[in-house]
């Protein structure tokens, strides 16, 4: 097969990874469990198709516009969850995929049920990004949000998240702002799943309503469960293996829904860290092992 | 006018009926159940495929149905939730959603992604008089969304199942303590939620005479708004905002300026709601 197949799976790999880092910050940390990423990605994705093709802007210039506006409406649609307890924020956040989705098809402004075609690829360095260009370009925003990510989650935020989401109380008597925090994890979140969305929108060339479905807010947190909620190399792993799965073999197309449903069940009933999270079977093998190699002492019961 | 609000009526007892089985469970467990809406597209399929066994008999049709959804809402208890109590609050919420998922694929894979008509013969008379008609799906649906609120009432008031549910729903532990057959009561609430999302979905696929994989999608998010507005776990709050939300979808649905998707009426209610009053309408303080 010719190479310009592996790029383009490449290039949604690449996505969905910054995608699912993005989810990792809101549900990993700060135990959100959000069914709506995919209103945010959608939003990003028309965000800049609609800057690019309206209103003349490159690339370049509506990426910043696209943050900010993708990080105001996270903030703006995480409100309700200062409000509301984790298991009635997920029906708002099933909600917001509807809302969003209801939105852009039945107003005339956002291109209706027809979306908006003829998104332009970026361009660099005068000419317009080819197959490979774009890769390298993905690559480079995936390597950026990890990179980002990694430093966030050395820091006090990340920290002050994940005591919110273990208990709100104790984190409120402990000196945790919790409504400042649980904002700051919307917009960052969000900001980030925008990003995704305008790389997915100049890739493919046009946008839809459809394609911003609740559906695609299950794939993204069942590629989060599966990977490892909390650490971003289990989104990535997860982003990675279940993007991989359907081209592998062809015929788990038609039944994708059900793996995904599927790996949600299975994968909390029984590895609730998922494959490489904090204290999961595969990932204390590998740190035994990897101690071993190092010939330090083995400690039991360490992670 | 008077017709408007029949059907408002009907469409507002279907929602609270499914509602209904979800606050039980929420109630005593605190969990949301989203596989409820599995469940009751479960209870119309076996409905259907009872009405191509037994001659189209609705009665028999309904009863099949109740039973086997009652039956599953069990294994799902025990085959998932009772591992999860002890878990964070996430770990049950997320096994949920994907059991949802997983059972409308299989519908799908099953039944086909067609929909089906449901042709069943229930023999309930048809109402006509010169303000109003009622079809007799729609007849059927007040009748038995009645009589299963009032047995609902009677058990939940008068009979130690009931006693067991509201111990439970105060506190687990203590009623464990205290000689309550804890596991029992919480099947028994599954079995009966279960049943009653079943005959939502016999009922609401001989009202609409069709099946499909995703019809519990919709119309089980709008439960979860009844929920929310009902104030969580409230039985009579419950039954209150079923008919409240099917009324202002009715008479929105028919205003001329007033473009927006029907089905998204819910859901800007819902957040509303949970930013304005997060304990619902009929919440206690």
């Amino acid at each position: 097969m010719a190479i310009g197949y592996y790029l383009t799976v490449g290039v949604f790999m690449g996505i969905f990874s910054i995608l699912t880092i993005s989810l990792n910050i809101l549900t990993g940390y700060a135990k959100q469990v959000s069914l709506g990423h995919a209103a945010f990605f959608g939003i990003g994705a028309y965000t800049s198709a609609m800057l690019t093709t309206n209103y003349g802007l490159t690339f370049w210039q509506a990426l910043p516009c696209v943050i900010i506006i993708t990080a105001f409406i996270g903030t703006l649609l995480g409100l309700p969850s200062l409000r509301v307890s984790h298991d009635f924020l997920v029906l708002s956040t099933i909600g917001l995929n509807f809302i969003v989705g209801g939105v852009f098809r039945y107003f005339s402004f956002f291109g209706g049920s027809m979306g908006i075609i003829g998104v332009p690829p970026p361009r660099m360095f005068g000419s317009p990004l080819g197959n490979m260009g774009y890769f390298l370009l993905t690559l480079a925003f995936l390597i950026l949000t990890i990179l980002t990510s990694y430093y966030f989650s050395k820091t006090w935020g990340r920290l002050a998240m994940e005591a919110m989401g273990e208990d709100e109380i104790a984190a409120k008597s402990m000196g945790i702002n919790v409504p400042k925090f649980k904002t700051y994890a919307f917009a960052l979140s969000s900001a980030y799943a925008g990003i995704a969305g305008a790389l997915w929108a100049h890739y493919v060339g046009s946008v839809f309503p459809g394609n911003f479905s609740f559906d695609r807010s299950v794939a993204i947190l069942s590629m989060l469960v599966f990977g490892g909620m909390g650490t971003i190399r289990g989104a990535l792993l997860g982003a990675f293996l279940l993007r991989l799965f359907p081209e592998l073999f062809r015929f788990i197309q038609d039944y994708r829904m059900l793996v995904y449903g599927g790996i949600l069940v299975v994968m909390i009933r029984f590895q609730p860290m998922g494959l490489l999270g904090k204290g999961s079977v595969l990932w204390n093998g590998l740190e035994w092992f990897a101690r071993k190699i190092r010939g330090g002492p083995i400690q039991e019961g360490t992670t | 006018m008077i017709q408007n609000l029949l059907n408002a009526v009907v469409l507002g007892s279907t929602y609270s009926l499914i509602a209904i089985g979800l606050t039980m469970v929420y109630g005593i467990l605190k969990i949301l159940h989203i596989a409820h809406a599995g469940v009751y597209t479960l209870g119309a399929y076996i409905g259907l495929y009872a009405l191509y066994a037994f001659d189209n008999n609705f009665w028999i049709a309904l009863v099949l149905a109740m039973l086997a959804t009652g039956i599953a809402g069990v294994l799902i208890y025990r085959g998932m939730y009772y591992y999860m109590l002890k878990e964070s609050r996430i770990v049950p919420l997320i096994s949920s959603i994907g059991l949802f998922i997983a059972l409308q694929e299989l519908f799908r894979l099953f039944a086909g992604p067609y929909q089906k008509a449901f042709p069943a013969k229930s023999g309930f008379p048809r109402v006509e008089t010169s303000w109003f008609s009622l079809t007799s799906a729609q007849g059927l649906i007040i009748v038995l969304t009645a009589v299963s609120f009032l047995a609902l009432y009677l058990i939940i008031g008068k009979t130690k199942i009931g006693l067991g549910w509201q111990v439970c729903e105060q506190d687990i532990d203590m009623a464990g303590a205290m000689g309550v057959n804890v596991n029992r009561s919480i099947a028994l609430n599954f079995f009966i939620s279960s049943m009653l999302a079943g005959a939502a979905g016999v009922l609401m696929a001989l009202y609409r005479n069709s099946v499909y994989p995703t019809m519990g999608a919709m119309v089980s998010y709008k439960a979860f708004v009844v929920v929310v507005l009902g104030g969580f776990g409230n039985v009579t709050g419950c039954i209150v905002a079923g008919l409240l939300l099917a009324f202002v979808e009715t008479f929105l649905g028919h205003l001329e300026w007033f473009e927006f998707p029907r089905d998204a009426i819910a859901f800007l209610v819902l957040i509303s709601v949970l930013i304005f009053r997060p304990k619902g309408l009929f919440g206690r303080k």
